[in-house]
């Protein structure tokens, strides 16, 4: 049995707890960015690209069975970190878990100032578009 | 003269903050300036004691707000050598002061066929507003190139120039890259070839020095906010002719002379360009900034800037694998650069951290990126109250945050 999207939220806060300066989180943050595997290029589309962020940003989204599985990349590795991070907690739940999810993770690492409108590098947008899919896949 | 920097520091209450736990290092000056206490000062003082409507009024207040406004006119004047205060047309800005001509210098003089010319450097703000007024009157926009160094090609330039070419808008500086373009030069073959010239100075008004007549300048734009004033101000300068031939912009109160439903008759110069009630505050506090500056000088000013630039591009060139993006041999005090393997908005987050605010992204200058084959780069840009010990500071958090991202 998967972990909830709740479950996945507290063990992320449990590990960055660990850490007692930027640096360590943000050495960890890049690490995860290094870790999450490229997106094969065919998904690399003018359609999978997320608009507001900076640096380039895609996202592809894939049913299997009920859950709705995420894959994504970005140039900037931070960035990348941050979607690994969102893809951990949403990716492999179903469409209707995906869109009610609350995630209140990314204000307890201390990660929110990513999620401010004027941030070009767009969390806020990606949080966005993943509950865009589960919207529209919901739908079909 | 010499400067006695940490005493002018003091005169920017901003600067004296720590960020996310480290003093701040204000590296993005090409963005916006910051404010010395005296023309933070004179917008409180304005809002506390003077504030009223200007011209219209006969009393006390709008006297005293008139009189501090038209004064700031007047500075203006002065600042940049204007043969007169009605050719100091005041905007909201930079873009405003671009729009305005590109509405009606362009709407009266271009024809199908005709030429503007711009440059690989431009802001998407004197790029865009060509582009629009050009769309609509069939005009044709043709793009001086530029060298590997960011320098203008002059023999393209001049190739470019025919009696087809009925305006050339370049900026005198390069936001992004910092590029001081040869404008003397470039306005004398404009005008060989009966072209009137437009020039951007958003980047060159606080550091180089200005006279629209000496360098026979037509049309001279730029923003308060990167001189150290308020936001929402800029300046329009126009040679006498031209502004009168123009048509108005906006219409509205201020501008006009006479309204009746059969018609309505223009203001004079300024005032058939200024629409409405002005950003009184904001005008009257650039005084405040164009007085903080002349008792400095302007040339006092730049021999700063111009060491810290030396110094920055000298301790950056020992980082391997970072590249200066724009190395013209007469550049203001921007540094653009990139790193190997690294995207810039890495950067950008991790010296936030630091403290530390410089810029990256395109800089509004797609165009150029494009040229360089580059999607943004990262850019410190630094102002005379930025010292050397904070470039030290700068350097040492580049490598830190390299390290972390390699
Ligand atoms: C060269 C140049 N032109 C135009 C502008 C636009 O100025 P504003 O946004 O103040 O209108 C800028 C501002 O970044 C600039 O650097």
């Amino acid at each position: 049995m998967a972990q909830s999207i709740q479950e996945t939220q507290e063990d992320l806060i449990e590990e960055f707890g660990l850490f007692d300066d930027w640096a360590d989180k943000y050495e960890y943050l890049i690490d995860l960015g290094k870790k999450l595997p490229n997106l094969p290029e065919v998904f690399k589309t003018e359609e999978n690209v997320i608009k507001g962020c900076q640096s380039r940003v895609w996202l592809h989204a894939d049913k299997q069975g009920d859950q709705i599985v995420f894959e994504a990349d970005s140039e900037a590795v931070i960035v990348k970190g941050l979607i690994s991070m969102l893809i951990r907690v949403l990716s492999n739940h179903t469409a209707e878990e995906i869109m009610k999810a609350d995630l209140y993770f990314i204000d307890q690492i201390g990660m929110s100032q990513h999620l401010a409108q004027t941030r070009s590098n767009g969390l806020l947008s990606m949080v966005k578009q993943m509950k865009n899919y589960a919207l529209a896949f919901s739908a079909k | 003269m010499t400067l006695d920097i940490q005493k002018i520091r003091a005169d920017f209450p901003v600067l004296d903050q720590q960020v996310n736990g480290s003093p701040l290092i204000y590296f993005d000056n090409a963005a916006t300036t910051q404010k010395p206490k005296s023309v933070i000062d004179a917008l409180s003082h304005y809002y506390a004691l003077d504030n009223a409507n200007i011209h219209r009024g006969l009393h006390a207040l709008a006297e005293r707000a008139t009189t501090a406004y038209e004064l700031t006119r007047t500075k203006i004047k002065e600042f940049i050598n204007a043969p007169s205060s009605d050719q100091i047309i005041l905007t909201a800005g930079t873009t405003g002061s671009i729009n305005l001509v590109a509405q009606t210098f362009g709407r009266a003089n271009f024809s199908k066929g005709d030429k503007i010319l711009i440059s690989n450097l431009e802001h998407h703000s004197n790029i865009v507003p060509w582009q629009m007024i050009a769309e609509e009157k069939g005009a044709i926009i043709e793009v001086i190139p530029v060298d590997e160094r960011g320098v203008l090609d002059l023999e393209a330039f001049r190739n470019l120039l025919d009696a087809s070419v009925k305006l050339v808008a370049v900026n005198h500086v390069s936001n992004a890259i910092g590029t001081i373009n040869p404008i003397a030069e470039m306005i004398q073959l404009a005008h060989a070839h009966g072209a009137k010239v437009m020039i951007d100075g958003a980047q060159s008004i606080a550091h180089l020095d200005i006279d629209v007549q000496a360098l026979d300048i037509d049309f001279f734009a730029f923003s308060a906010h990167k001189l150290f004033g308020p936001t929402g101000v800029g300046v329009l300068y126009g040679k006498r002719e031209l502004l009168e031939s123009m048509p108005p912009y906006q219409g509205g109160g201020e501008m006009i002379k006479e309204v009746s439903f059969e018609g309505t008759t223009y203001n004079e110069l300024p005032y058939k360009f200024e629409a409405g009630t002005p950003n009184i505050a904001d005008v009257i506090a650039l005084s405040a900034a164009i007085d903080y500056v002349n008792a400095l000088s302007k040339e006092a000013l730049f021999t700063q800037e111009l060491a810290l630039l030396a110094y920055a591009t000298e301790q950056l060139s020992t980082i391997p694998g970072l590249k200066i993006i724009g190395t013209a041999p007469d550049k203001i005090a921007v540094i653009s650069f990139v790193i190997d393997g690294i995207h810039p908005q890495d950067l950008g987050v991790l010296l936030d951290k630091f403290g530390i605010a410089i810029r990256t992204g395109h800089h509004c200058v797609q165009p150029l990126m494009k040229r360089f084959g580059l999607p943004g780069t990262c850019r410190a840009s630094f102002a005379f109250y930025n010292t050397f010990e904070e470039i030290d500071l700068f350097v040492k958090a580049l490598r830190r945050s390299i390290n972390m991202l390699q």
